[in-house]
């Protein structure tokens, strides 16, 4: 029953046993060699292999993993949420001194939710659209505390305020729908906080939220953390949140811990090779720019057989025979961490495994620069209406006003929040949105949304590979699509253009007759690059190409993404709310804000000098990967959410939630989009012109009073 | 210590369930071949030739004519053999009928949802409500009796269901991102309608064929049972018919006149009703 019973215990592993004996007297959760399969009708799929891991007493532990690392079932099974079948558990959770695996539902219920607490990623299908936000809470307080339903409800108002809910006695009665996401998560936040647990479990909490908003939540959560000292796991597959919240760490592949140790051990001196790949691989916005991000190769492995060997040794640059013959244990390295590597103690330099080219950037196109399409004064507004009787004609001004250049060779980068219009605009390109006013001009002709051999010119690339695809398809015919479509070339053309796209975007040629569930999420992604250079374009719209895969895949596709442009000269419009991944891949940067440009300029100019405080706000809110890089920040955290882009605020479209917003002055007049430096854009009125415009930073204490109201009237949608 | 954390919850419930849906779908499958095996080998099957005289009027089963004769001395074995061509032709293609009408306006309603879809589903909202077997039986007066209108007829009144079954499956399909990936590659309306929408409406639509002809068999029935049907060609129904006006349902004479015909009807009906009960299970196992 111990975890290591099934091999033979090394020295370093028996210690590893007695230390762990000696911190459990404080550990509030104890995981001992917890195993998850799942048989399905034709294999059975091992999510779990062999887990052991202990959270003490308000600490905040971090699990961090990619997709099918195992991170979420080990805590759903946890949490008794795992049916079973098709779920096979076994191990041991002991938490707060009281066996889990053995109790019976009903047990179980009255731990979770008054004990443990959860939070998952999706706040809008956790909560009860049919009813009101504070009810639910109130619900949830009741079910497990013998109270009165009116101090049920002031206990559910209490949280509300508590997770900084602006006016929480008003918004109580609210709807979900009525929430924005943010404010639905911090209703999560709350109900899982209802009965004071000792242990938060976090499930991906931030990931479909904005960074800025993301940004809100982990301060939340790291407050009442330290408010209450209740324990916190915060399941994520990204390293820069971690950075920012955990106390430890334990980094998951192929259900197997790979390493763990505190956050600062694990950022400064890893001793696995696929934490430091992951470090290395992601784009961040606090190291020099490098010409080609580090790529992890390959894809996270589906485990269908029990592990024998070391789950990474494929993708792994020390992977040699050694790594086939046994499954290796964490070991303690002796520099803080735990890792389950042979190599751990030839790793000195755990980076250098993971080689760094450095930016050169000699082969500077601007000579060739060729003006291909230019945007005038677009506007994509949608109609909506509300109410009976009385209908008004309101228009949700997804793009309201911008122009924009595009040249051959370059990448034009789109930023902005979730509701900025940047996809709006993507699709207005490709002609899936008609514009309300605007022109699109491709060499001085109109692209507009009808069929035809105009629209060979821009092609896209979809955020998520899964859906752009049609399943009963074969890659031939997915690939092969826009030349059908457009008439070029002969059928045998098509399969030796298909061969040769395929090899260009790292896939062998003989993978045509393949369907696409075949495949994983990041081949998927170059398949879909390889159809939409298919038609031979000159632009290609990317809108969030990489969001929806792995980290370690990212790295792979946007060093793909460059590698063609630099051969073919493709424009690309590059559209993404992640801005470290858009400074990797832009030339030029457009940071969004409500349907309009708020900020233009050169990739370098925008991350070494922002000027508009939207811009400084955003990259403010961009985790850093690295536990000492949460002191340097630029500004303050955003506050609020997004104005309802249907009634934008009056003036400045930004002063509601800027920080150096003079009343009056941003409030009345509206910003002019004007050249504050040679090359560089801005909507701002406090931005002072010159060779070096700086941003006039005012005290905040003036618009303090000027703050509260907006408030109300922006999440009043 | 391999407990397991959660009672199991009851999921091969709905894997017996499917269980039964292809055991039906098979049953279905048999009874309809050999249907239709009756149907088109009917010459040599049948004794007798269904058309001509050959006994006594009004005779009960004996050796030579298993189910007896009819009131002008036609053998009813052999009626009832023929009566499988009529009976199956006019489901199968007034489901044809209904299948094409039903497909292309659920398929137009659904990717163009606006304006002709508003038109078309109102127009299918105002067959759907139509008295259906008054309105059945005054078409098929009005245009005549013979096997071409009552194809049309049934055909025209049962395209309604299917176009919105299908319509509802376009309608998500139009908004797939690998329908808009083709309009971003510059691909016409028709072009994403034949390759993506289509192949992925093809087996919906064919189970609500099959649908339909189990719906179409019954109407006919009941249009021959009402004395509507061809009267050159006689099918299940108008055998009933003609049991009926000569009171064969009053006399002995309905255990070989009527219950035969009747039992076809059900077993061409049921077959063809399982048949698309097993392919919808298929399709959405949470049916």
């Amino acid at each position: 029953m111990t975890p290591a019973s099934s091999v033979g215990l090394t020295d370093a592993e028996s210690s590893v046993a007695d230390r762990r004996r000696v911190e459990s007297d404080e550990a509030l959760l104890q995981i001992e060699d917890l195993r998850v399969s799942f048989e399905g009708r034709d294999e059975t799929v091992h999510a779990v292999n062999g887990v052991s891991l202990a959270v003490k007493r308000g600490e905040v532990f971090a699990v961090v993993g990619e997709s099918g690392s195992g991170k979420s079932v080990s805590m759903l099974s946890v949490m008794g949420l795992l049916e079973s079948p098709p779920a096979r558990i076994s191990g041991s959770i002991v938490f707060n001194g009281i066996e889990l695996t053995t109790l019976s539902r009903r047990q179980m219920k009255s731990i979770r939710g008054s004990e443990i607490g959860m939070v998952f990623q999706d706040p809008m299908s956790s909560l009860n659209p049919v009813h009101p936000v504070g009810k639910q809470i109130a619900e949830s307080v009741l079910l497990h505390r013998d109270v009165s339903r009116k101090a049920a409800k002031a206990r559910a108002l209490d949280l509300l305020d508590r997770v900084g809910i602006p006016d929480a006695g008003k918004r109580a009665d609210d709807f979900p729908h009525e929430f924005s996401g943010g404010m639905r998560q911090r209703a999560m936040v709350a109900m899982a906080l209802a009965c004071d647990p000792k242990l938060l479990i976090a499930d991906e909490p931030t990931t479909a939220l904005d960074v800025t908003v993301q940004r809100q939540i982990v301060t939340l959560v790291n407050e009442l953390q330290a408010e209450s000292n209740m324990a916190v796991i915060w399941i994520t597959h990204d390293l820069g949140v971690v950075a920012e919240i955990a106390d430890r760490v334990a980094v998951m592949y192929a259900g197997r811990l790979m390493e763990t140790g505190t956050a600062d051990s694990i950022y400064s001196s890893t001793r696995h090779p696929y934490t430091s790949g992951l470090l290395r691989s992601i784009p961040r916005l606090d190291t020099p720019l490098v010409e080609r991000l580090p790529e992890i190769p390959g894809s996270p492995p589906h485990v269908t057989t029990l592990l024998a060997s070391c789950p990474f040794h494929q993708r792994c640059p020390l992977g040699e025979s050694g790594c086939t013959d046994s499954l290796p244990e964490l070991e303690d390295t002796g520099k803080g961490t735990m890792t389950a590597c042979i190599h751990h103690r030839a790793m000195d330099a755990p980076g250098s495994i993971w080689p760094i080219e450095e930016l050169s950037r000699s082969d500077d196109k601007s000579s060739e620069l060729r003006h291909l399409v230019a945007i005038e004064g677009l506007k994509v507004h949608f109609p909506i209406s509300r109410g009976g009787f009385r209908r008004k004609r309101l228009a949700v001004r997804a793009v309201d006003g911008i122009d924009l250049d595009i040249h051959s060779g370059k990448t034009v980068g789109i930023v902005g929040e979730s509701g900025s219009g940047k996809s709006t605009l993507g699709r207005t390109l490709v002609g899936l949105e008609t514009p309300t006013e605007g022109s699109i001009l491709i060499d001085g002709k109109p692209l507009d949304t009808s069929s035809g051999a105009h629209r060979r010119r821009v092609q896209m690339v979809f955020q998520d590979p899964y859906s752009s695809m049609n399943p009963g398809q074969k890659v031939f015919e997915i690939v092969s699509e826009p030349m059908r479509i457009h008439k070029i070339g002969t059928p045998d053309q098509h399969h030796q253009r298909v061969a040769e796209l395929l090899q260009m975007v790292g896939l062998r040629p003989d993978v045509i007759d393949r369907y696409p569930h075949e495949f994983s999420g990041g081949q998927r992604q170059r398949i879909a690059i390889a159809r939409a250079l298919a038609a031979d374009p000159e632009v290609v719209v990317c809108d969030e190409p990489v969001s929806a895969l792995d980290v370690s895949v990212q790295a792979q596709i946007i060093n793909l993404l460059r590698d063609i442009q630099k051969r073919t000269d493709l424009a690309l419009v590059f559209i993404a709310h992640d801005l470290s991944v858009v400074r990797q891949i832009s030339d030029e940067m457009n940071v969004m804000y409500l349907g309009q440009v708020v900020e233009r300029a050169s990739r370098d100019d925008i991350f070494d000098n922002p000027l508009h405080p939207y811009t400084r706000a955003l990259l403010a809110a961009v985790p850093v990967p690295d536990p000492h890089g949460k002191e340097a920040r630029l500004s303050p955290p955003l506050e609020g959410d997004l104005p309802n882009p249907a009634d934008p605020p009056t003036g400045c479209r930004f002063h509601t939630r800027c920080p150096v917003a003079v009343p009056g002055l941003c409030s009345e007049k509206v910003p002019e989009f004007r050249e504050v430096a040679p090359g560089r854009w801005a909507s701002c009125h406090l931005i002072e012109e010159g060779d070096k415009p700086i941003l006039k930073i005012q005290k905040r204490e003036t618009e303090e009073e000027n703050n509260e109201p907006t408030q109300d009237e922006e999440t009043n949608q | 210590m391999s407990d397991s954390l959660v009672a199991p919850p009851d999921r091969s419930k709905r894997r017996r369930f499917r269980g039964i849906a292809d055991k039906l779908g098979i049953l279905g499958i048999f009874i309809v071949s050999a249907m239709i095996l009756m149907a088109v080998f009917a010459p040599w099957i049948a004794p007798y030739d269904p058309t001509e005289r050959v006994g006594r009027p009004f005779q009960t089963p004996s050796a030579e004519h298993l189910l007896g004769t009819n009131d002008v001395g036609q053998d009813l074995l052999s009626e009832l053999i023929f009566g499988a061509r009529v009976s199956l032709t006019v489901g199968l293609v007034a489901a044809l009928v209904a299948f094409i009408i039903g497909t292309t306006v659920g398929v137009l309603a659904g990717y163009y949802p606006k304006r002709i879809g508003t038109v078309l589903m109102r127009t299918v909202d105002v067959v759907l409500i139509l008295p259906f077997l008054p309105l059945l039986i005054v078409l098929a007066a009005y245009l005549g009796r013979s096997l071409i209108n009552t194809i049309l007829v049934i055909g025209i009144l049962i395209w309604a269901a299917p176009a919105r079954v299908i319509r509802s499956q376009v309608l998500s399909l139009r908004s797939r991102e690998y329908v808009l990936a083709a309009q971003t590659m510059g691909a016409p309306d028709r072009w994403a309608i034949w390759r993506h929408v289509l192949p992925r409406t093809a087996l919906l639509a064919t189970s609500t064929f099959v649908r339909a002809v189990s719906t179409a068999i019954l109407l006919e029935a009941a249009l021959s049972f009402l004395g509507l049907g061809d009267p050159i060609q006689k099918s299940w129904g108008s055998m009933l018919f003609w049991a009926q006006t000569r009171g064969a349902f009053l006399t002995p004479a309905w255990k070989w006149w009527v219950l035969p015909p009747g039992i076809m009807i059900m077993l061409a009906s049921l077959g063809f009703a399982f048949i698309a009960f097993a392919v919808e299970e298929r399709i959405n196992p949470r049916l």
